[in-house]
């Protein structure tokens, strides 16, 4: 059985340009780019032509470009860096309530340290309003952090017009622009960001390595000390293959991304609109307008989300799904409950994630699969339209 | 998350599946806020479950969970049946993973629901005023 890959947002495979690139830096140009000598040096240029390359599709300079182990370590180097260097002057950080846990969990350790946190909402398809960011910023206000997009429902933020208005403010501002860096433009300039998080692997580069853009005059306090690489922001002994490999597919994203994007986007369209054409009672999530290009997210009704993935599986198709099941949570997706979908709808989410290797024959096979496998799943579900339960007695978790 | 070959089986092609319209007993726990609706039937006969099936809207283990503890229960007196403990059923299906646990509890109430049920019907009183009855107070041994 031939397996169809629709979860791009959770990884991507490394691109096979991105690993021959990276594989000297394992065989031939291994030193430490610290060292003096000529293997130190081989290192040290493979170093610097991916911090250029990089900065290429960010339009930044290769100087603000701190290369971090990932998307995580990235947000959480924006927020405590920030909070460790402001807490003088405020300790007041606003937030969206769709935020990625690298981030949210992040700021609920700043909470329990004392630290205020503003939260806001998201309208029904996951846009946060930039004049609510502006009513938020106080005083006491030293960051805004939302991302570009939410990388559930597919939804991307007016971050351009959120920066305008924190830059009006003098408020520092950081994105997690991990689902949308080499998918969709991301200049920093355009986007008005002082900050701005990514991960290589979810841009067909590795695991394992990602970076922080930091915009030159923002001064945050680094989280981890040694030897001062990154110029003092990030110690630790370079990840050379890991740069190299991000480099790599940072320059393949600049060439493919405006004709992948238009072509993934009128896939992830046929795969949204056709889906909820031949499921009854289900319905899209997101924007549909301010999207990004791979997302294709939907909710079935009736029946439960995990089940629907492990029957896609069985048919050859990875997808995932925010349900309480699938998150290793007990309660479904804080983003589909802070857009306002019922909490027994959200636990039926899917989310398809289309990529570069995504077929106009995979979409097809996806609309033929899945109305099937919705409905053996309904026939076995008491839950149906206008079924009756007691609400009060929940099983104790 | 992985579950055990056991639990697929089951989820793939669960065994009872459906309504029984015969029923003397009907149980249903859980509800779609929590994510798990199990609906359970039994027919009884002179103190037998001759038979039972069950509707099940949640993850593959709340499904998996409901096929094999209709198994076990079908063609079990009812005292023995009530004997069911959420542990038994999980391992029955080879182990479950700590965050499905609860589906194993709930395959477990749902059972006791449909015998107190059948007892309503034919006594008048549910499962907790039946003389000589072992009601063990219900625990959650999960997570």
């Amino acid at each position: 059985m031939k397996r169809i890959y629709l979860d791009h947002a959770a990884t991507t495979p490394v691109a096979p340009e991105v690993l021959e690139a990276m594989l000297p830096y394992y065989t031939e140009f291994w030193g430490n780019p610290s060292s003096i000598h000529s293997f130190g040096r081989q290192a040290s240029e493979g170093m610097d032509e991916a911090r250029e390359q990089l900065a290429k599709l960010l339009h930044a300079s290769p100087k603000e470009i701190y290369f971090t182990s990932g998307g995580t370590e990235a947000d959480n180097l924006a927020i405590w860096g920030t909070a460790l260097a402001k807490e003088s002057k405020g300790k007041h950080i606003i937030t969206s309530a769709i935020e990625h846990h690298a981030v949210s969990h992040t700021l609920e350790a700043l909470a329990k340290r004392g630290w205020a946190v503003t939260t806001l909402p998201v309208d029904g398809t996951g846009l946060v309003d930039p004049e609510a960011v502006r009513a938020a910023i106080r005083p006491d206000t030293v960051l805004v952090t939302i991302m570009h997009a939410n990388n559930e429902v597919g939804t991307v933020e007016p971050i351009a017009e959120i920066g305008a208005v924190c830059r009006a403010a003098k408020v520092w501002f950081h994105t997690d622009a991990v689902q949308t860096v080499g998918h969709i433009p991301t200049r920093v300039d355009d986007l008005n960001v002082d900050m701005l998080s990514l991960s290589g692997h979810k841009l067909y580069g590795p695991k394992g390595i990602g970076a922080l853009f930091i915009r030159r005059g923002v001064r945050i306090t680094p989280l981890l000390y040694g030897g001062g690489h990154e110029r003092g922001m990030r110690s630790g002994t370079e990840n050379v293959p890991g740069m190299v490999g991000l480099g790599r597919a940072a320059e393949l994203a600049m060439a493919e991304m405006a004709g992948e994007a238009t072509r993934q986007a009128a896939l992830r369209d046929r795969l949204m609109d056709g889906l909820v054409e031949r499921i009854p009672d289900s319905f899209t999530t997101g924007d549909r307008e301010h999207r990004l290009p791979n997302n294709a997210s939907i909710i079935v009704k009736y029946i439960e989300g995990e089940a629907q993935l492990l029957r896609l599986d069985a048919a050859g198709i990875a997808a995932s799904s925010g349900s309480a099941c699938t998150s290793g949570s007990l309660d479904p997706s804080h983003v589909l409950l802070a857009m306002g979908i019922p909490i027994e709808f959200a636990h039926g989410s899917l989310r398809f994630s289309l990529g570069r290797g995504t077929t106009d024959a995979e979409i097809d096979h996806v609309l033929d699969t899945l109305p099937g496998i919705v409905e053996i799943l309904r026939a076995m579900s008491p839950f149906r339209p206008g079924a009756v339960f007691d609400m009060t007695k929940g099983h104790e978790h | 998350m992985k579950y055990s070959e056991k639990v697929m089986e089951h989820f793939a092609s669960p065994h009872n599946v459906g309504e029984l319209p015969d029923a003397n007993g009907v149980g249903t726990v859980g509800n779609p806020v929590c994510g798990d609706i199990m609906k359970m039937y039994i027919k009884v006969e002179d103190g037998v479950i001759v038979d039972a099936k069950f509707q099940t809207f949640g993850c593959g283990a709340a499904i998996a969970t409901s096929s094999i503890s209709t198994d076990m229960i079908k063609g079990k007196p009812i005292q023995e049946a009530l004997q069911l403990t959420n542990k038994a059923v999980a391992e029955a299906l080879g182990g479950l993973p700590a965050v499905k646990m609860h589906c194993s509890v709930l395959a477990e109430e749902a059972v006791r629901s449909a015998i107190d049920d059948y007892y309503k019907r034919t006594t008048g009183k549910g499962l907790a005023e039946q003389p000589h009855m072992v009601t063990c107070e219900f625990t959650v041994g999960n997570e």
